[in-house]
């Protein structure tokens, strides 16, 4: 697994990032849960909080470590996947289903996180990545004094 | 970006019940498969994400293959989700297999997520060679 931290100002960069965060956007707004969301082989995700932390979950059947590469930068999480197109010879396909190929998702993360520990987990095709909350986002208790 | 490739050669050898989810009580999904043909075997890959390989069950009986996984919930019902794009739940899948395979030899591998199944033809299947003495 490679965390890169990167500053890209490039134009087509930051092009590309309003492009995914307009999409995220609208599978925020849906919220009902469908089988897989993400078209054209990209993944779907599954973001979920706790007091401490955003969880950012993928299905990924079949991915090794070396081939995924996550990084946070500037309030979002990029998943990158490089999976090279293999094709068997002397193979007769009856149904092909399963995505093939590299991909690229971002996930806008609402809150901000402490980019230093953040983790990932790879377990039986499924990616767990923890962000935990930095220390500003995180819930405070706040004492009442009675007073009178 | 990643692209989907179309079958290239599809025959109507493989066919699903369709209404294998509904037959079954509670929610089921149909995993994503890749069905190769080789000269001695047919190839059954499976994407069950979530799935373990001790809670799958694999029946082959009449000719249908039939593919349970059942997956454990990862979150608790209550998780409040801020984006939920795919459920998790139990995978099933059922297969009409027209060639004629030898069903004491099927073999299954599990490894990070994908079932694969290794369906190997019967004997009188297989393509063989025959020399022509002249």
């Amino acid at each position: 697994m490679v965390f890169r931290y990167f500053n890209t100002l490039h134009p087509m960069d930051q092009l590309r990032k309003e492009m995914d965060r307009l999409l995220t956007g609208v599978t925020t707004a849906l919220g009902a849960p469908s089988r897989s969301a993400g078209g054209r082989g990209q993944p779907a995700v599954n973001v979920w909080e706790s007091g401490d932390a955003l969880f950012v979950e993928l299905e990924v059947p079949g991915l090794k470590s070396e081939q995924l590469e996550l990084s946070v930068v500037g309030g979002e999480l990029t998943i990158k996947v490089e999976r090279p197109e293999i094709e068997e010879e002397g193979v007769t396909y009856h149904r092909r289903e399963r995505p093939v190929g590299s991909f690229t998702r971002v996930v806008r993360l609402p809150v901000e996180v402490d980019a230093d520990r953040v983790q990932a987990e790879l377990r039986n095709g499924v990616l767990t990545i923890t962000l935990p909350k930095a220390e500003a986002a995180r819930p405070r208790k706040i004492q009442v004094a009675t007073t009178g | 970006m990643a692209r989907e490739q179309p079958p290239t050669n599809v025959k109507p050898t493989a066919e699903e019940v369709t209404s294998a989810e509904h037959t079954r009580s509670g929610t089921y999904y149909r995993p994503n498969v890749d069905i190769l043909e080789r000269p001695d075997e047919l190839a059954v890959l499976a994407d069950i994400p979530g799935a373990t390989g001790e809670d799958v069950d694999i029946h082959f009986e009449d000719g249908t293959l039939s593919i349970l996984a059942k997956v454990k919930p990862r979150q608790p019902d209550q998780t409040d989700f801020l984006i939920r794009e795919y459920g998790v739940g139990d995978y099933y899948r059922t297969f009409r297999v027209s060639e004629v395979i030898d069903p004491s030899k099927i073999a299954a591998e599990f490894a990070d997520g994908v079932l694969t199944l290794h369906l190997p033809k019967a004997e009188a299947a297989r393509p063989r060679k025959i020399e022509v003495k002249t």
